[in-house]
């Protein structure tokens, strides 16, 4: 159901990033790109709220003719970037959040791993796996 | 390379596999996944395995196309018989046995049956029995290849004999048997009528050929074997291609092959022996390993940290990359540190990886941890480390919090309704010591909402019993941690050892949870064994548990005296001190002792020294606890509510905060097995469909059935 996942570091730049591949990749890396500096409005909208009262689903960060981009951000100030088909109707926020915590909770599991230092790119198979799960089966 | 010669079984073995292999129904397979898996479960070494795919072609396509494919495993069966692998040595080898894989067995033997059971189904025989991954098929295959023995062995033989076109290089015994075997065949196989698999065989080839995008694989495609073969390779359709070589079939083989694939027999038999599980460890290499878990975490029930585990397995000097794979598959609760079993299995991947073989995707079954790991270790890491921590009720879980953000909103909630009540949720305690400290947390668990989380692990803690002892000195050691924390009000002696004796344990161990909470209220949701709430601060809760462990049975004992307890509860923890003292027959003498305990209502006379002191320090604490007790107990939680709230309120937060974090990991896991399960079912399913879809697609030019 997805298009595009990806996962930004804190210093914006991606640590994981995945499109569906029929697609023209770069036009999806432009928009998680260009998305981000939406996320950064966002956080520093409640930045004086403290941090736990921050939600870390972000929802829609901005809608384009063809697609939806949603946005999750951590605790740790990474950020998961989401792109969704315009014409995938049927997807409600419910299933936007729940597919933010699946992301959140293979990065957790990521990140126990102590053969990955913070700041790598993602390999984690694991981690394709459920991206892949989560992304729009090509055929 | 393209003058590939099949016979017919070949033909439709690797037509089989073929299918198998390639689930996106696209005619092509890609070269990992698999048919690596494929490949890999050949027992060939992996230079062979790459020497194969560079000879079939697939290294320079990319992929695996049909005919690919099938010299692959036309090269796969050359290597395992011994020959040199040649391009010549495709066609020019004569009976050739069909490739052997081992793990893919079940997968294969599954499908053979199911296809070979009825003639209707033959082509619809993929449905439901696309193989799960070769760990799992091993389970099946085992039970199956036992339940077909010897009469598919030697018929086994014939089979891949048979269909090989020049019938006088098998020994002339063969059609005996064939004819001998054809009528012991596996399941419903022998009701089948010789038309049955003729017909078959013909569409199948025309419709391989058909399908086929190599049709110049089938150019050489020699004549159908009389009915007689097919019949037999048919009746064996488990067999046929199967690799788990009985000792009966090794001698048969022998006659039929060369000495070389004798070899390659006996290995396969030898494999076959232990379950043909590539993945199980043996015992020397068990300990080996455990010997080496030693070295670093001296505790056999404790756990290795992250940094220490990769400084060990970066010794082996595999890549990072694969090492943290390794970690991936073998981390099972994700918690970043290995228990004992999954360092075993770690290790035992690295060392599997150093060998050549290639990583599996998914944890093998084999090398799976025990459900109780989980939590017994999650307790146990946890206790040690958690004497002083913050007592805010709103901090979050940590670590592992964040993977359930939408959890983390309501666990401040929970604790700190669970700091005010001190109300635990009680939950069905057994009496196997190590889910003691799970249901400690369950205990300090607020509300209902974690009766889920609990249920799963009561659920799992019935299977736990190997580690009573072991846990119950953990326990122990947590118990006095918790008698540490309130150590600051109570002048709790850390000194009481722990418990030596893990019956004992067991029994006050068990109550612990039960007394702490003494709400009775939920008691009623729970069974009336552990009504009590564990009571962490009082470290002589342990005896009063043994006591609790008879007042469980005593229900009504304790029932009759919730007033009296509260003055009789120091007492009991003192009788019930002395009784664990005692280390034999505690719980005999603690269900003497408490009731004789609960009728005296009156403080021990001349106990030990320690539980004297003990219980001094529990009186003390019971006094301005009685109220509060009274209040909540309800039914048992007499002699378990004797536990100091002073100090536990203190200590409430840390643990509030510990069960939370517990219950969180505990949720996490069963969610995350409930999810790969689910996921796994939805891989069966989409198999089957596209089994389904292929035999639509054979069944499409004829107006079979």
């Amino acid at each position: 159901m997805a298009v595009c996942v990806a996962v930004i570091a804190k210093e914006n730049y991606p640590l994981y990033i995945r499109s569906v591949p029929t697609e023209n990749e770069l036009k999806f890396h432009y928009m998680v790109h260009t998305s981000l500096d939406v996320v950064d409005e966002k956080i520093s909208a409640m930045g004086k709220a403290l941090v736990d009262q921050r939600e870390l689903y972000l929802g829609l960060l901005y809608p384009t003719e063809d697609y939806k981009v949603y946005g999750y951000v951590t605790n740790s100030k990474v950020k998961f970037v989401m792109v969704v088909d315009s014409s995938n109707t049927a997807l409600r926020d419910n299933e936007i959040r729940s597919m933010f915590r699946k992301l959140h909770n293979s990065y957790t599991d990521v990140m126990c791993n102590p053969f990955y230092t913070p700041g790598d790119r993602i390999q984690s198979r694991a981690f394709d796996g459920m991206v892949t799960s989560m992304m729009i089966q090509v055929c | 390379m393209e003058g590939l010669t099949l016979s017919d079984a070949e033909q439709k073995y690797y037509s089989d596999l073929f299918s198998y292999c390639d689930s996106e129904s696209t005619k092509k397979v890609a070269a990992h996944g698999r048919v690596l898996e494929l490949f890999r479960a050949a027992q060939l070494p992996n230079d062979v395995v790459h020497q194969i795919m560079e000879l079939c072609g697939a290294t320079r396509l990319g992929y695996f196309g049909r005919s690919q494919f099938y010299i692959a495993l036309k090269l796969v069966a050359v290597a395992q018989s011994g020959f040199p692998l040649r391009v010549e040595s495709i066609n020019t080898v004569k009976d050739l046995p069909l490739p052997r894989f081992v793990a893919s067995k079940n997968e294969q033997e599954s499908r053979h049956a199911a296809s070979y059971s009825s003639d209707s189904e033959n082509q619809g025989s993929y449905s439901g029995v696309i193989p799960p991954p070769p760990g799992r098929g091993q389970v099946k295959k085992g039970s199956t290849s036992h339940d077909t023995g010897q009469p598919r062995t030697s018929a086994d033989q014939q089979e891949p004999v048979s269909p090989v076109v020049s019938p006088q290089q098998s020994p002339p015994t063969s059609p005996h048997t064939w004819r001998k075997h054809s009528r012991h065949p596996s399941g419903g196989n022998s009701e089948r009528p010789l038309a049955g698999p003729g017909p078959f065989w013909s569409p199948f080839g025309e419709a391989q050929s058909g399908s086929s995008a190599g049709d110049a694989v089938w150019s050489g495609h020699s004549p159908p074997p009389p009915q007689e073969n097919w019949v037999s390779f048919a009746d064996t359709p488990p067999t046929s291609t199967l690799l788990t070589m009985h000792p009966a079939s090794v001698q048969d083989q022998t006659t039929v092959r060369t000495v070389a694939s004798a070899t390659t027999a006996n290995e396969i038999r030898r494999q076959s022996s232990s379950y043909d599980d590539p993945w199980k460890i043996t015992d020397e290499q068990r300990q080996y390993y455990v010997n080496q878990f030693k070295t670093i975490q001296p505790d056999l029930n404790g756990f290795i940290p992250g940094s220490a585990a990769k400084e060990f397995f970066t010794k082996s000097k595999l890549p990072i990359l694969e090492l943290s794979h390794i970690w991936e598959l073998s981390d099972f609760d994700k918690d970043g540190a290995l228990t004992l079993d999954e360092f075993c299995a770690a290790f035992h991947l690295v060392v599997a990886r150093k060998n050549g073989y290639d990583l599996p995707e998914k944890l093998p079954e084999s090398l799976m941890p025990k459900l109780i790991d989980l939590e017994d270790s999650a307790d146990v890491g946890d206790q040690p480390g958690e004497v002083g921590y913050s007592g805010s009720p709103a901090e979050a879980p940590p670590s592992k919090s964040p993977s359930m953000p939408s959890l983390n909103q309501t666990w401040p909630e929970l604790n700190q309704s669970s700091e005010d009540t001190a109300i635990v949720h009680p939950v069905p305690i057994r009496m196997t010591p190590s889910k003691i400290h799970m249901q400690e947390m369950e205990l300090k668990r607020t509300g209902s909402d974690h009766t889920n989380p609990t249920s799963p692990l009561l659920v799992k803690t019935s299977d736990l019993s190997e580690e009573n002892k072991i846990n119950s000195s953990v326990k122990f050691a947590s118990g006095n941690t918790v008698g540490q924390q309130q150590a600051g009000v109570v002048a709790q002696p850390p000194a009481v050892p722990p418990r030596p004796q893990p019956s004992q344990a067991a029994g006050p161990v068990v109550h612990r949870p039960v007394d702490a909470d003494g709400l009775i209220t939920h008691t009623s949701t729970s069974p009336q064994q552990i009504p009590e709430q564990p009571n962490f601060a009082d470290f002589s809760q342990f005896e009063v548990f043994a006591a609790s462990n008879v007042n469980e049975e005593q229900d009504d004992e304790a029932e009759k005296h919730p007033e009296v307890l509260p003055v009789e509860k120091a007492s009991d923890p003192a009788s019930s001190l002395r009784v664990a003292k005692t280390d034999s027959k505690i719980e005999e003498k603690t269900a003497a002792s408490a009731p004789a305990n609960v009728s005296k209502g009156t403080t021990p006379l001349a106990p030990p020294p320690k539980p004297v002191r003990r219980r001094l320090k529990s009186e003390d604490e019971l006094r301005p606890e009685v109220d509060e007790h009274t209040q909540k107990t309800g039914v048992l939680a007499a002699v378990l509510a004797s536990q100091p709230s002073i100090p536990r309120s203190v200590g409430k937060d840390k643990k509030a905060i510990q069960a939370s974090i517990r219950r969180n990991k505990e949720t996490n896991t069963v969610l995350a097995r409930l999810n790969s399960e689910l996921q796994q079912q939805l891989k069966d399913v989409l198999e089957e469909r596209i089994s389904l879809e292929v035999q639509l697609e054979q069944l499409r030019p004829f107006s079979h059935l």
